[in-house]
């Protein structure tokens, strides 16, 4: 396709066709990059300079000391492991979650499978502002009813205060974020179970398979790329978490996470050096986590969304 | 499993199935429904049903002390939500129609960079454009968060929208090109109408993000004057400085909520489609 493309450069109808595609595109791609790369530029810059608003005209160069301050600080070292254990641990049970929950929907008759799509819609779609105060209400010790219903488990009673204490905190935190984002997971999955070939799976049915067999020698081997899409994209999701623990905590009880961090930098002390040389930390992050799933696990993001090898095949 | 009857047996166990997802996706949205018609003594008993059902806090948010918070973020909510889907709608599906079907050298740069930025975090795009937005004079304002709301609501539109297009029958775009249209009319007159469906949908995504956003809301509005829901939640306060302002909270997160719901009812196979199209496509 490409190779004809370029034996006739001369062919005015390519050319035309290269035009109109940058006249149609050119406008959404110039504004991505407006509001993202230039940006992480700027951050990039002032994370250069000791910087605070209320004091703009002791604005001074100090080549890489916000990083060095950030990276020796231990607010910093806890803030990255909080947000690393949420990420991970919230990650791993909503891919269990979620798969269960696609699993579910997969199997379902027909008329269920909408009213079961319908539900699980409500949680994805909801705010997750909204999603927080539902769960802080439920748990708060004033308002909230699960240390009643729960006061027979060991360890909670009338007067557990759930957002005082790290553990506990971090756990109803994690709680609304799970449900909010397992949907997502669970549709993502839903999509890849379909894609199992059904011949193979009636194959393992008449050798003998186990309903385990099945699953860990057919269905997850064949939807390894979906799960691994799914994973990556809530993984990058997750370790942005930032408005739960805003509504919940503040980030007091020691759950202070890297995004509530660089915004109590940036807007509630205006240290908009501290907090660019943040926001750069958070972007090489993500970029890292990138990287490693696209070189270790070989995940292709891209598959299927490439239009030009579809368009070749013709 | 699709066809053929179900023994008693399995329907027992697909009504427990189906309890159980129904209670996982909705009791927290009952929990908060049911606890935005408690009345004041009620959001103190620790219980979960209140023991008279009241609309003060609704009145409260609607006619009452916050009203003047609630409903100004509330028209906020709604016009830069409507304006960046909107400006994200029409950008993205130009886009999506050049790469799902024209041939251009760097296509694959603005498929990849649609999806940089929808990884992004975004509260990494929040101190530069604090600072920025401080000087030239688009701090609290809605044109101040609309710019930004199109980093959350482009790339996804742009990925899904690229998706459905790749799925239209597009011969007859090229009929209309051998009838003697132009490029131009060709994508007016025969792919519009078969495009619109997916537009639609795009739409619906793009709009529950933007609708969802807070860390924007919060760090780059000071007043009422662009503040939208999300944050301005975060500001309630209670009637007097001993009441938390539970009741009026609820009331508002159900009221926000109502457009979500409303649209999963209506278009719920139309989402899922958008959703899966757009991440994994085989």
């Amino acid at each position: 396709m490409t190779a004809t493309a370029e034996k006739n450069p001369a062919s005015r109808r390519a050319r035309q066709e290269a035009r109109l595609g940058w006249y149609l595109a050119g406008p959404a791609f110039l504004v991505m990059l407006a509001v993202t790369a230039y940006p992480i530029a700027q951050a990039l810059f002032d994370s250069l300079f000791s910087h605070r608003l209320t004091a703009p005209d002791e604005r001074e160069f100090i080549g890489l000391g916000n990083y060095t301050t950030i990276l020796t600080d231990p607010v910093f070292g806890r803030a990255m492991a909080v947000t690393l254990f949420i990420t991970v641990v919230t990650v791993a049970v909503e891919l269990v979650l979620g798969f269960a929950l696609a699993l579910v929907m997969h199997k379902a008759l027909k008329r269920l499978r909408g009213l079961l799509r319908t539900s699980i819609l409500v949680p994805y779609g909801i705010i997750t502002v909204v999603s927080a105060f539902a769960w802080y209400y439920m748990f708060d010790i004033n308002s909230g009813f699960i240390n009643s219903w729960f006061s027979w488990v060991p360890g909670i009673t009338e007067d557990l205060d759930w957002f005082s204490n790290f553990w506990t905190a971090v756990t109803v935190i994690m709680l609304s974020e799970i449900w909010k984002t397992t949907p997502f997971i669970a549709l993502l999955l839903l999509a890849g179970l379909a894609q199992v070939p059904d011949d193979l799976l009636e194959a393992s049915r008449v050798d003998g398979a186990t309903w385990w067999q099945q699953m860990y020698k057919v269905i997850i081997p064949n939807m390894k790329a979906a799960i691994m899409v799914a994973v990556l994209f809530r993984a990058l999701d997750a370790f942005r978490i930032f408005d739960n623990v805003f509504i919940m905590t503040g980030g007091e009880a020691g759950t202070e996470v890297l995004a509530l961090l660089t915004y109590h930098q940036t807007i509630s002390r205006l240290e908009i050096g501290l907090g660019s040389a943040l926001s750069v930390i958070m972007f090489l992050c993500v970029v890292l986590m990138c990287w490693a799933a696209i070189k270790l696990f070989n995940v292709d993001l891209a598959r299927g969304t490439d239009a030009s090898s579809g368009k070749g095949e013709k | 499993m699709a066809a053929g009857k179900l023994t008693s047996k399995q329907r027992v166990a697909w009504t427990f199935l189906t309890i159980g997802v129904l209670l996982y996706a909705l009791f927290p949205v009952a929990s908060i429904f049911v606890t935005s018609f408690k009345t004041q003594a009620d959001l103190g008993s620790n219980q979960f049903w209140p023991t008279t059902w009241t609309w003060d806090n609704y009145e409260m948010i609607f006619v009452g002390g916050a009203q003047e918070l609630f409903l100004t973020a509330l028209r906020n909510s709604i016009g830069i939500t409507l304006i960046a889907t909107a400006v994200a709608v029409v950008l993205s599906t130009l886009c999506a129609y050049a790469i799902a079907r024209l041939n251009f050298p760097g296509k694959r740069i603005i498929l990849g960079t649609a999806l940089a930025v929808s990884i992004f975090p975004v509260i990494s795009v929040v101190t530069p454009l604090f600072n920025l937005w401080r000087t030239i004079g688009l701090y609290d304002t809605w044109l101040g968060l609309i710019i930004p709301y199109l980093s959350l609501t482009l790339p996804i539109s742009i990925w899904t929208l690229s998706a459905f297009f790749r799925q239209i029958p597009w011969e007859l775009e090229q009929a209309a090109l051998v009838d003697g249209a132009t490029q131009w009319q060709a994508f007016r007159k025969a792919i519009v109408p078969l495009a619109a469906p997916g537009v639609f949908t795009t739409a619906i995504i793009a709009f529950f993000i933007a609708w969802n956003d807070f860390v924007y809301g919060i760090s780059l509005t000071s007043t009422e004057a662009a503040r939208p829901v999300p944050a301005a939640l975060a500001f309630f306060t209670g009637a007097s400085q001993f009441e938390e302002p539970t009741g009026a909270i609820s009331a508002a997160a159900i009221v926000v909520t109502i457009p979500v719901v409303v649209l999963v009812l209506l278009f719920q196979r139309q989402i899922v489609s958008g959703l899966t199209q757009g991440a994994v496509k085989g």
